[in-house]
């Protein structure tokens, strides 16, 4: 453990500037890749995350199709580069448990009964990781969907909302994540008032999770505009054309 | 990579007839809303593992033994014993857990166990350091689901406390450059005592505990571990569909005062008075 970290600085602001409620500089954009039938690339900080999405296509073998929906397929993959050590590209176990976290929160998103016998790919790949990269490849992943043109019921938006030194923070980097107290991953669909995905580590007392969980939906519901309006300026060129 | 899982049917009449009893603030087993299944457990059960318990709650049946062993500690941590807990989802427990490489499932529920021993810190690791940089007790906790009625997180958190707290380690002396295994034993100590209260939702109703039939009829679990002093050391939400952020809350409240009840019962055998 680093035992001398400070998590903050000396005027209260957190390493890298930011006040307890201040996301981290975020840029989206839709529709970057050209195989896949929707895409999106998330910078948050100095995560960079690519979502792809392929289908609804044939689900096959044909016994993994289910007859009253499609499915979904979801990977979360680190590159061996992303972090400071170079990861083994093999799936680690925490990989495989957040493709799981993953595909269930966008299965609650997918109106998946419009495909029965389908099925749909997800891939979450993050190039560089610096904390919160299951959020923002949540984030990217739903407008990658939304580029595919799948229905959603809603789009939804994730952040992470932890501790660090006492204080409740949003948006954690890495230091934050690795020498913090806590960390409160949570995507939040603004429009039917739901959370999708939620997991907790680290300690934090019931009071400040109920003020992490209202700064969580806060920032959730501005990084849901940024997803809005990164799919208009995706979309607002095509219309200019017809 | 992530497929949706096929969970095997239950039949409409099994379904209409768990609606209809919850639409009545009941359960088909019997039970009210918040109430626990009926827990046993077995204090070391496996005598060649270092530290052991078996747990029943209701028909879910989950083994829970701790190997000691030695190991060079991981370079970030060099004071720091190792502590891994692994899942196994034996095949004679259920017609749906398969042989073959340990499943998403399997993976989850041992990372989550982890996440609630670790975070509520039960065990202090750096008390399990022999020589700093070079030698420290590993800790390896299997969990052996034996049969399978649903919850396997609350019965693996249970079991794998009991089991840690029956947990005896070898002493070692230093010898020159070597340790040498001494025929002298010391307790393992806990710190915590942690439990998970698990709730499955069924639209905007929720029941704790769920058994089997009532996990696949419902549209999601939400599972939180408190510790001993009623603050949190981990939270996951399993399956799709969405939690309100009412119930979030709602469930912070209930799963202080349950976890009370749980932790009594749960370690009535280890828990000093």
């Amino acid at each position: 453990m680093g035992e001398k970290i400070s998590l903050f600085k000396e005027d209260g602001r957190r390493t890298d500037g930011r006040a307890l409620d201040e996301l981290r500089p975020i840029k989206i954009k839709v529709g970057v890749l050209s195989n896949a039938q929707g895409s999106a690339y998330i910078e948050q900080g100095k995560n960079k995350i690519l979502a792809a999405v392929y289908g609804p296509k044939e689900a096959l073998p044909k016994h993994i199709s289910l007859p009253d929906r499609c499915i979904l397929r979801c990977r979360y993959h680190m590159a061996p580069f992303s972090t400071p050590e170079r990861k083994n590209p093999a799936p680690s176990r925490r990989e495989i448990e957040l493709s799981m976290i993953l595909r269930n929160a966008l299965e609650s998103l997918v109106m998946t009964s419009l495909f029965p016998r389908t099925v749909i790919d997800i891939f979450i790949e993050v190039l560089q990781a610096d904390g919160g990269t299951r959020c923002a490849g949540l984030t990217a992943a739903v407008l990658a969907l939304a580029d595919a043109g799948i229905p959603l019921k809603g789009l939804a938006a994730a952040c992470a909302v932890g501790k660090a030194e006492g204080k409740v923070i949003v948006d954690l980097n890495d230091l934050e994540d690795k020498y913090g107290e806590a960390d409160m991953p949570i995507a939040y669909n603004p429009t039917l008032d739901g959370i999708t995905l939620l997991q907790m580590d680290g300690i934090m007392s019931k009071e400040e999770i109920e003020q992490a969980l209202s700064l969580a939906i806060t920032a959730t519901q501005k990084i849901h505009k940024m997803q809005v309006d990164a799919l208009k300026e995706r979309f607002s060129f095509s219309r200019r054309e017809v | 990579m992530s497929i949706t899982e096929q969970r095997p049917i239950i039949s409409k009449l099994e379904k209409q007839e768990l609606f209809r009893f919850l639409a009545e603030g009941r359960r088909v087993d019997g039970r009210s809303l918040l109430q626990y299944r009926n827990l046993s457990v077995q204090l070391g059960y496996i005598e060649k593992a270092e530290g052991s318990a078996l747990v029943e709650l209701g028909n879910t049946k989950v083994l829970a033994a701790v190997k000691v062993g030695v190991a060079l500690p991981f370079a970030d941590t060099p004071n720091e014993g190792i502590l891994i807990v692994n899942a196994e989802l034996v095949p004679l427990a259920s017609p749906v857990f398969e042989p073959g490489p340990p499943s998403e499932e399997s993976i989850s529920l041992a990372r989550y166990v982890d996440r609630s021993i670790r975070e509520s810190k039960t065990i202090d690791l750096s008390s399990l350091c022999i020589v700093p940089g070079r030698s420290v007790y590993s800790l390896y906790i299997d969990l052996y689901i034996l049969d399978y009625d649903g919850n396997l997180i609350d019965a693996s958190v249970i079991a794998s406390v009991n089991a840690l707290s029956t947990t005896m380690l070898p002493k070692y002396s230093l010898e020159g450059q070597n340790i040498k295994k001494l025929d002298e034993y010391f307790k393992l100590e806990l710190k915590d005592y942690p439990v998970s209260l698990t709730y499955a939702f069924f639209g905007d109703k929720y029941v704790v505990d769920p058994c089997l039939n009532e996990e696949y009829a419902s549209d999601f679990t939400v599972s939180m571990t408190v510790k001993s002093d009623d603050r949190f050391c981990a939270i996951q939400k399993n399956g799709g569909g969405m939690l309100s952020p009412r119930s979030f809350l709602d469930l912070l409240e209930k799963s202080i005062t349950l976890g009370k009840e749980l932790r009594r019962v749960a370690y009535s055998q280890i828990v000093k008075k």
